[in-house]
Parts: structure tokens; sequence; C-alpha cells
């Protein structure tokens, strides 16, 4: 069971890799007008947050380009279409290889490092995936989530491997269930959060009319407002699941290790991240701080979250040392 | 658009002062800075950035010995980062002060908030705007729609709006949940820093080792702590009286050396005189009424048997410590200061002290070096120890660890290495003065600590209510709707009198995206109510 589900890992790899290759053709292919033409009417009735309520800023194509255009906007269309079904054919290989990485250890996979990448990272696609059905004029994002996924995965893979090892003592108790999934669940959430709020700094110095490297990716974006509310509506999701899930864990830590909370490396890193993004929360509901002020603070907090991840478990040694990386 | 409801009556003001007073308007100032938003953010993201060295650098309250490491490896830089308290970043002041001014600042926001809350929630939702078609939402409601305000406003009260009808008119304000919520989180945040407090003032702690077996009993005093801390409130004589003694100690291990469980047996002694036992392990501490006992660790202690030179010999106990090893190779010494007393003269002579340091390996390779224990239980028992004979220096009266010798007297050339020796279990080793040592077996050991957080259920109460408020505050949303009935001219001929025009406006008082939708379906509710209402009243009759 451990070899097929390393097998199903690598085989979810490449069809990251896949969906990316297409999301970039789609990307390198299409025109704005492409993204309004292959935005269906669904998100326009768009229940939650609608990201194309708003018509999408684009400038009137010139007569002469039509033809030409239309046809490589059908192309990328076609493109990314299958890149979003490959990226569903990527989710469920990555769930096969969590599956079956569970029923070979006979336990959740959350028990390492390893397994805990692998669970965010299908947690980010899946919520992905949930925003895409609802929202199909986003899919030019794809490309900067599939990027994401292929460089985390394959980190996992290359640098994170471990044999399927049955827990350690510490870690069993049914607060390993509580904590550790509501800690990868909104860790997912925070992940896939990140793309939209980079894509929205984008876009929104392309429509502040910067035209330097960065900003000109963002021509073939979404509106900028749509992304901010998505960014937004990502975070609120996912900051009281990782508040309960932080809690959770003072609740373990108070059974496991005597203390409610002790200034643990992890537990100082999920403070800050806590902090931060309290403070993204407060600036955003703040009508003198610009969005894209607050937006970064929200990157700034996924980076206390990577931080946390990777920073606390390779430099640091504390008591949540479980990574199985030396 | 709208009138909050009257304030209270000011004061009488008094007699205009000539002149401001320049301290009060300074205060008044800063507070007002303090309490700003802005304040509030910078405030934060400082606590954040403040408490990253408390990661980065080791921490006195979570690693003591880690903190002497950094001592020893920067011993420039280290006395200089203690002087800003950099090895206790989260009792330090400037890490204390940022949390303070930023609780000053949030309790100086709520408290203003709440009073303007209990009075939205006291008081009426504000009469309609005199153009409701300015509003963000307004429709005109179909001609079967209800025209009594009455029958709207019980529509919109079984969709538990707070609706006041005044006249033709029904204002109706939802949502209050959202602030509620958002004074509920931030109010238990300030509860969750008092359950701190309490934690820190009335609780203490004490952590030990303690070996199996009843003659190695501990009673719960502050001199059988090896470290310990009692909060200012608390003192030494306040401490339970509790006795625990180590039955047994069951520790499983996989064939790869991965620890699979671990559980100490226990006998305790309640201060009321009751005995009985218990187990404990990892994830489930031991629970006294008066404290709770946490199981850290394990490991070895070897019994030592020396016999001096004149026959006489002593056992002694030593748990030796593990260093972070798997496999738990473990170090320590054992120190027999009595040991070479001359049983004619009764005197000891001061440069005949033995001790032993060195290592022990529960699962001792078969070929040497015999530097590593290969497998956590114990399969293959070996000590491997350098045996000292001079002066131990235990009685300058400087206190030294009990888990290695003091290096100063070996470097003065006080204590002299005699010899060097790998023992197996049962095996005894003749020193050059014709004492011996021998390895009788060991003993498990477990590392614990006694805790007593008085806190804690408060703050765990405290983060069940911010959970609440935060997700009311998150995701509640503050609207208005109002309906204005206006009725149709009774001249105009028809014969119900002229039709009367409902029409209706919803303004969101916060970001609201799905606000259309829900203002649609409320609207559509109003005047499918007229439709049924309207039919209930024909089959009555």
């Amino acid at each position: 069971m451990s070899a097929v589900s390393d097998q199903l890992v690598t085989f979810a790899i490449l069809a990251y890799l896949v969906a990316m290759i297409g999301h970039a053709v789609e990307y390198a292919l299409g025109n704005v007008r492409a993204v309004s033409a292959a935005a269906p009417a669904r998100e326009l009735v768009g229940a939650g947050v609608g990201v194309a309520g708003g018509p999408v800023d684009a400038p009137a194509t010139p007569a002469g380009g039509e033809t030409r255009r239309s046809r490589s906007g059908q192309r990328a269309r076609l493109a990314g279409r299958i890149a979003a079904w490959v990226t569903v054919l990527a989710a469920a290989l990555h769930l096969g290889a969590l599956v079956t990485r569970g029923i070979a250890a006979d336990r959740m996979p959350w028990g390492n490092m390893y397994e805990f990448v692998l669970t965010v990272t299908w947690i980010g696609t899946a919520a992905w995936l949930a925003v895409l059905w609802k929202r199909p004029a986003l899919r030019r994002l794809g490309l900067f989530l599939t990027l994401v996924m292929v460089l985390l995965l394959a980190f996992a893979e290359l640098k994170l491997y471990v044999q399927v090892v049955p827990l350690m003592p510490a870690l069993q108790s049914y607060w390993f269930i509580i904590h550790v999934s509501t800690i990868v669940f909104s860790s997912g959430l925070f992940l896939l959060g990140v793309v939209p709020a980079a894509a929205f700094l984008i876009r929104n110095g392309y429509e502040q009319g910067r035209r330097s490297f960065p900003y000109t990716l963002g021509r073939r974006l979404p509106a900028a407002a749509g992304l901010e509310r998505l960014t937004f509506a990502l975070h609120a999701f996912s900051f009281p699941i990782f508040t309960f899930a932080v809690i959770a864990g003072a609740i373990w830590a108070e059974a496991a290790w005597g203390r409610a909370w002790g200034w643990d490396p992890k537990e100082t890193w999920a403070f800050i991240s806590w902090v931060v993004y309290a403070g993204y929360l407060h600036a955003r509901a703040t009508p003198s701080v610009k969005r894209n002020v607050a937006t970064w603070i929200a990157v700034l907090g996924f980076l206390t979250v990577l931080m946390n991840l990777f920073g606390v478990n390779f430099f640091f040694t504390g008591l949540h040392s479980y990574a199985g990386v030396e | 658009m709208t009138t909050v409801a009257d304030r209270p009556a000011t004061p009488p003001a008094q007699a205009p002062r000539r002149r401001p007073n320049r301290l009060l308007a300074l205060l008044r100032n800063s507070w007002r800075q303090l309490t700003s938003m802005r304040t509030a953010l910078v405030l934060l993201f400082l606590l954040a950035v403040a408490a990253i060295p408390g990661s980065v650098l080791p921490q006195r309250g979570v690693n003591p010995e880690k903190v002497d490491e950094y001592f020893r490896a920067h011993p420039e830089l280290a006395p200089q980062l203690d002087r800003i308290g950099a090895f206790e970043v989260f009792g330090s002041v400037w890490f204390s002060a940022i949390y303070l001014l930023l609780f000053t600042s949030l309790v100086g926001c709520i408290l203003p908030r709440m009073r303007d809350h209990l009075r939205a929630l006291r008081s009426r939702p504000p009469a309609a705007p005199k153009r409701l078609e300015r509003l963000p939402q307004h429709t005109v409601l179909p001609a079967h729609a209800p025209t009594d305000p009455a029958a709207i406003a019980a529509v919109l009260r079984r969709r538990r709006w707070r609706v006041e009808v005044r006249g033709n008119e029904v204002s109706a304000e939802k949502g209050y949940l959202k602030e509620t919520g958002n004074l509920l989180f931030h109010t238990s945040l300030v509860a969750v820093l008092i359950g701190v407090a309490l934690g820190s003032w009335y609780g203490w702690h004490g952590n030990r080792l303690l070996v199996a077996g009843e003659e190695n009993a501990f009673c719960n005093t502050r001199q059988q702590y090896s470290e310990a801390s009692l909060g200012p409130q608390v003192d030494s004589a306040d401490l339970p009286g509790f006795c625990l003694s180590l039955d047994g100690f069951d520790a499983r291990f996989l064939p790869s050396g991965q620890p699979e469980s671990y559980r100490a047996s226990v006998t305790v002694d309640e201060p009321d005189g009751s005995r009985r036992t218990a187990d404990f392990s990892v994830n489930s501490p031991l629970r006294l009424g008066s404290a709770n006992v946490y199981l850290l660790g394990h490991g070895y202690a070897p019994v030592l048997k020396y016999t001096d030179r004149y026959g006489r010999s002593q056992t002694s106990t030593v748990p030796f410590l593990t260093s972070g090893d798997a496999n738990l190779t473990s170090e320590g010494v054992a120190a027999f200061p009595d040991a070479n007393v001359d049983p004619k003269t009764g005197q000891r002579a001061a440069d005949q002290q033995v001790a032993f340091d060195g290592i022990y390996l529960p699962t001792a390779p078969e070929n040497p070096p015999f530097t590593s224990s290969t497998y956590p239980t114990e399969r293959n028992p070996a000590v491997v120890l350098r045996a000292f004979r001079g002066n131990l220096g235990l009685d300058a009266g400087i206190p030294g660890s009990v888990y290695e010798l003091d290096q100063r007297q070996v470097d003065n050339g006080k204590l002299k290495q005699v010899g060097e020796k790998k023992l197996g279990l049962g095996e005894k080793w003749t020193l050059d003065d014709g004492s011996s040592l021998e390895f009788l077996g060991t003993k498990p050991y477990i590392t614990l600590s006694v805790r007593y957080a008085p806190g804690q259920t408060l703050m765990l109460g405290a983060c069940v209510v911010l959970l609440a408020g935060l997700m009311g505050s998150l995701f509640a949303r503050r609207r208005r709707v109002w309906f204005r009935v206006t009725p149709g001219d009774p001249d105009g001929g028809s014969p119900t009198g002229g039709s009367s025009l409902v029409e209706a406006g919803g303004l969101p008082r916060t970001e609201h995206p799905g606000f259309a939708d829900e203002f649609a379906q409320l609207v559509a509710a109003v005047g499918d109510d007229g439709r049924s209402d309207g039919r209930a009243r024909e089959g009555v009759e």
C-alpha cells in the first residue's frame, strides 16, 4: 500500500505539471476578451462573493485582429479547460495517495512532515476546485496554484519523504485528529488564499498603470476587486478554523506536556501567524488602510505559516519534532 | 440620513476655561492616538515581530540547558542579549509593554463601542429615509403584496428582523450579532490574558526525576523538585502534601526503535491519608485534586555496588540522563564520597573519595566502540565507566550537578582517573587499590512535571466565547430594510378604493455581497405572504 501511495504521489505531481502547462498555454494564448467570453453565465448569477458581478474591464479589441484573436482565444479556453480537468485528475490521484498512505500506516496520514505537506496541498487543491466550480472566471489563477503544488509536492517527495511508521506515543491521542486536521485544513486554505492575494497585488498594480515586470502579468488576470474579495473570503473562512486549531493544540498541550502554552517554537510561530492574520482582518475592516496594504499583510501571514512549517521544522528543535527530518 | 437615539444629556457645561489645559489635551490626544485602529495595527505587528527572537534564541522558560549552551558558545554576545531579556522574551519588559499597550488600546476601543452597541440594542430601527429609491436596493412590490404595515412587520419578525412600525412605514434591522460577536471576541481576549495572569500568580510547578521503588518516593515539597517555580502569590507551605512513588514503568518500542507507548504506574498518598494506585501516560496525565502530574520522559538508573578497600560496600542507584538519543544512551555519574573511611580511625581521607562517570547503554553493541546504544530497551545492558579517585570537591560548598563530576577538581589534579572499563550486567571490576565495582542492574526512572495552573478553566471558557464571537463578527452582517406603503388614491375610481403602492429599500451596513439576493428573497416573501394570507382568509370565510 505504501508503494502504491508513493507512485500515486509521483503521478499526481506529473498531473499537476500537465495542468500547469495547460494553464500556461491558456495564459500565453488568451486575451482579455477570452476571459470574459470564457466565463459562463453561471458566476454572473453568483451567490456569495460574486467576482464577475461587475463587468470585466475589457479594453475594446480592435476590429482588425478579431478573427485571429478569437481563434487563439478558443484554443486558450480549450487549454484552460483541459488544465482544470487535469487538476481534478491530479487531485484524485493526490487523494488516492493520501488514502493509501493512511491505510498503509493504519492511521490518519498526518504523522510527519511529508504526510503533513501532502495533506495541506491536497486541501489547497480541493478548496481551489470548489472555488473554481463556483466561479469559473477565476480559472487563470490555476497557473499559480498548480505551480505552488508542483513545487511543494516535489519538495516533499525529494526532501521530506519518510517510510510509513506508526505514531509516536506523544501523538497517540484523539486530539491528534482534531488539532492536526484543523491545522491542515486552515493551512490549506491559507495556501489557497495567497494565490488570489498575489494575483490581486499584481492586477491592482496593473490597473493602476504599472507596466513593469510582475505587473505585466496582471493584464490577463480577473478584475482586482473580485480577487481582493476572494482573498478576504478565504481568509475570513480560514481564520476561525486556524484559531480553533490553535486552541485545540493548547488543550492537547495541557494534557501532553503539562502546559497549555509554553512558547515552543511551533507555538511561537502559530502565535505570530495568528497575530498577523488578525492584523490582516483588522486592516481590511479599516477604511483608512488601503486594500493592497491589507493584502500584503495576508501575504506576510502566509510567509509566517511557511516559516512555521519549514523553518521551524528544519532550524529549531522543540516539542513539535515529529517532522521526521534531520 | 438617520438620527441616532438621543444621547444622555451632557452635564451642564462648566464655565469655559480661559486657557485649555495643555496636559489634559496631551493626555486626551495620546489616548485617542492609542485607541486608534492604526496604533492597534502597529502594536499587533510589533507583537508579532517581538515574538520572533523567542523562537530563534533559546528561552529559559522552555529549555534552560539550551540557554547555558548558548552562553558557552557565545560568551561575548550572550550576556549582552541577556541584559535585554532576549532569553526570556515573553516575560521581558518590552514584550510585556507591547501587549499591555495593545490590550489598553483594545479596552479603550471596545468600551465605547460596548456602550454604543448596548444603546443600539435598546433603540428601535431608524425611520425610513425619504427616498427609498436612492438606497443600494430598492424595489416596488407587486400589486398582491400586503398593504398592511402590520402584516409586513409580521413577515419580517418571522425572519427574525427587529421591526418597528411607524405609521405606514416598516423599519427593520438585522445582524446585531456582528457587533456582539466582535465585542465578545475582544472581551474574551482580555479574559484569556486574565487567565494567564491568574495562572502565573497563583500557579506553581515543579519538575523532577523519580526512580522506581517505594524507597525513592517523594512528597510534594519545594525541596523535592530539581526545578520549581512558584507564582508570587504561592508560598512553599501552600503546596498540597501528596506523595508519589513509581511502582513500574512500561515502555514499548517498535523493532525500529521508535517508541510505541509509555505507561507509568504509581502509588499516590493523598494529603488526607488515603492511598491509591494509578496509571498515567504521555497524553493522559495523572489528575490529582490539587495538581496534575505529567509524564515527560524516562530512562534507566544503573544500580552500582562499590566495595572499598576496607571491604565495606555501598550500593547506589543513579539515574543516568538521556541526551536526546532515541536508543537511550545515557550519561551519569555515581559518586561515593564516603568510601574508604578507615574503620579503625573513623577518619575520612579527603583524597580517597571515589566516583565513576560514563555512559549506560541499554543495548550495547556486540563489538567496540561501546559509545552508543543500538536499541532503547535492555537487550544487552552495559555501563562504560571511568573511575576517579581523589577529592570530589563536594565540601567546597559550591553547588554542583549530581549528574556530572566537578571538572575543576579533575583539572587541578585533585581528582585522578584511575581506570576505564565496560561492565555487563552482573560483572565486577576490581580497581588497582583492591576495591571493586559491581553492576547489579537497573531501575527505570521517569521525569515528571507537577503543575497547578488555576487560570486554565477561565481561559478555556474564554476561548469558547472567543471562537463564537469571532464567527459572529466575521460572518454576521448588519443590514436594514424599510417598507413604505403609500395609500392609493381613494378617488381613483377603482372599486377597491385604489391600489396602494408598496415599495421597499435595503441598505447593507457592512460589506455584504449576497445582500441583493437576500433582499430579493425578502421582498418575494413579503409579496407571497400577501397572496397566501389572502387565500387563507378566503378559506376561513
